[in-house]
């Protein structure tokens, strides 16, 4: 249970980042930790307890394997993720051209 | 710090381009068997699609950006990327051949061989091959081709139109 | 497992020194640590196919962050009502943290998973698909639907990243052989 709780913590170190910090590069680093967290979160949960991975051998022994859903759904979401930055990224190199700072609180006035 | 990174004309210094000749075979060779054994070991479509992107990157950023775009031009670029995904559409239409969307209608022979499961590994070479590691350079390319001057104070704000 | 602990508490220690430091390449660096050891947490849970996805695509994210690190960091922002904002921020974080361990006492142990739909899975792939990597098969053989809209989505990337980045309307005279014409 304990495990589990970590995540959570992981979680919400990713989210303070992204509520009280001041520069937009530091914003998106907290979004990439809280997928992260996410992503764990996933496989932590269909995890069994000295499970095999999910693949099948010559030899046919198909008992105590692990979940193999949950890993087929973080796999997309970690491709997501890698979009997400992607575009992110994009728009703060954007914001810098045009306003010529990274910080949140001068880039208020709307302008052109 | 280094402002743009993004001004390599010429690429490296010669040994990071004597290195990259010599590795860019091996990364690619090993990008494909990745994604053709993707039905037999762990790995994939993405996985093996996201490691070729990876070789065309270490190419790019070898080389620079003029060696780069002769080998690979941008509309060839494109062209593939929706070739991929315009076959993986048609091999989930054909489906309907056995009943309904993305049915596997090839015949699956037996197991570990690569010809088994059907239209697995048509659809993982259309998926990596084609569209995740073009996709994916296209991102990267459109990103580093950008050139800005950030030291430009009185740049914010005007607009020329 | 103690293992999956320690792991986890080198990632909580990564991302805090993440979102720390005051350069922005240290804090990048930080977080391709945290991204390794969640590589390496994925290989202690069984699910080598997400460890190498993870791997690559934590190489990719770096790159494309370390494009964006010009400026260094400003500090937290000390201008304003900031003590009350700090508070207010890790009083939501306190209570979600509460509500997270109420949640955590009523779902199955660690370890002892339910296991439903994939008892289903694990049973029929050897006679309906003849595949011998389940997670493959159940990404493009029993739900290919999601691997459809994945797809669409590294397009829609791909079309967006280049929307934002074309320089249309905006004519600077010293530089003209950037403009990216599509």
């Amino acid at each position: 249970m304990y495990t589990y709780f970590l995540c959570f913590i992981l979680f919400s170190v990713g989210l303070f980042s992204i509520l009280r910090m001041r520069n937009i590069i530091k914003i998106i680093i907290g979004i990439i930790i809280c997928e992260y967290a996410i992503n764990l979160f996933f496989i932590l949960v269909g995890y069994k307890m000295n499970g095999r991975s999910p693949i099948f051998s010559s030899t046919d022994e198909i008992t105590r394997m692990v979940d193999p859903l949950p890993q087929a759904l973080a796999m997309t979401s970690i491709v997501i993720s890698l979009a997400t930055t992607a575009i992110l990224v994009a728009l703060a190199l954007r914001i810098y051209e045009k306003y010529g700072t990274f910080d949140v609180t001068k880039i208020r006035d709307l302008r052109g | 710090m280094k402002t743009s990174n993004s001004d390599s004309g010429q690429g490296m210094s010669l040994v990071v381009k004597t290195t990259t000749r010599a590795m860019i075979g091996v990364i690619l060779l090993y990008g494909i068997y990745i994604v053709l054994h993707g039905h037999i070991s762990p790995g994939g479509g993405f996985a093996g699609g996201f490691i070729i992107a990876l070789a065309y990157v270490l190419f790019l950023l070898a080389f620079g950006k003029e060696e780069s775009l002769k080998k690979f031009p941008k509309p060839l670029i494109t062209l593939l990327e929706s070739l991929g995904a315009i076959i993986f559409l048609v091999i989930a239409l054909l489906g309907f051949i056995g009943g309904y969307f993305f049915f596997n209608w090839l015949p699956k022979g037996t197991k570990f061989q690569l010809l088994s499961a059907g239209t697995i590994p048509i659809t993982n070479i259309a998926l990596a091959l084609l569209e995740v590691s073009l996709g994916i350079f296209g991102i990267f390319l459109v990103l580093v081709l950008l050139k800005y001057d950030p030291e430009k104070p009185g740049h914010a704000g005007k607009k020329e139109d | 497992m103690i293992d999956i602990n320690f792991i986890l508490i080198f990632i909580i220690a990564a991302a805090l020194v993440a979102i720390n430091t005051k350069d922005l390449l240290s804090s990048v660096v930080a977080v391709g640590a945290a991204g390794l050891g969640l590589c390496v947490a994925f290989l202690a849970l069984k699910a080598p196919d997400l460890a190498i996805t993870q791997l690559v695509v934590e190489i990719l994210c770096l790159m494309i962050l370390i494009r964006a690190t010009i400026r260094n960091d400003l500090p937290l922002s000390i201008s304003g009502r900031w003590v009350l904002n700090t508070i207010v921020a890790l009083a939501f974080l306190a209570v979600f943290l509460w509500a997270g361990y109420q949640v955590l006492q009523r779902i199955p142990a660690f370890g002892d998973p339910l296991m439903e739909t994939s008892s289903f899975y694990i049973t029929h792939t050897m006679e309906k698909v003849h595949a011998t990597n389940l997670v493959s098969a159940i990404n493009l053989n029993f739900r290919a639907y999601d691997t459809l809209g994945e797809a669409t989505i590294l397009f829609a990337a791909a079309i967006g990243v280049m929307v934002i980045m074309r320089k249309k309307g905006h004519k600077k005279i010293e530089d003209k052989d950037e403009d990216i014409k599509l």
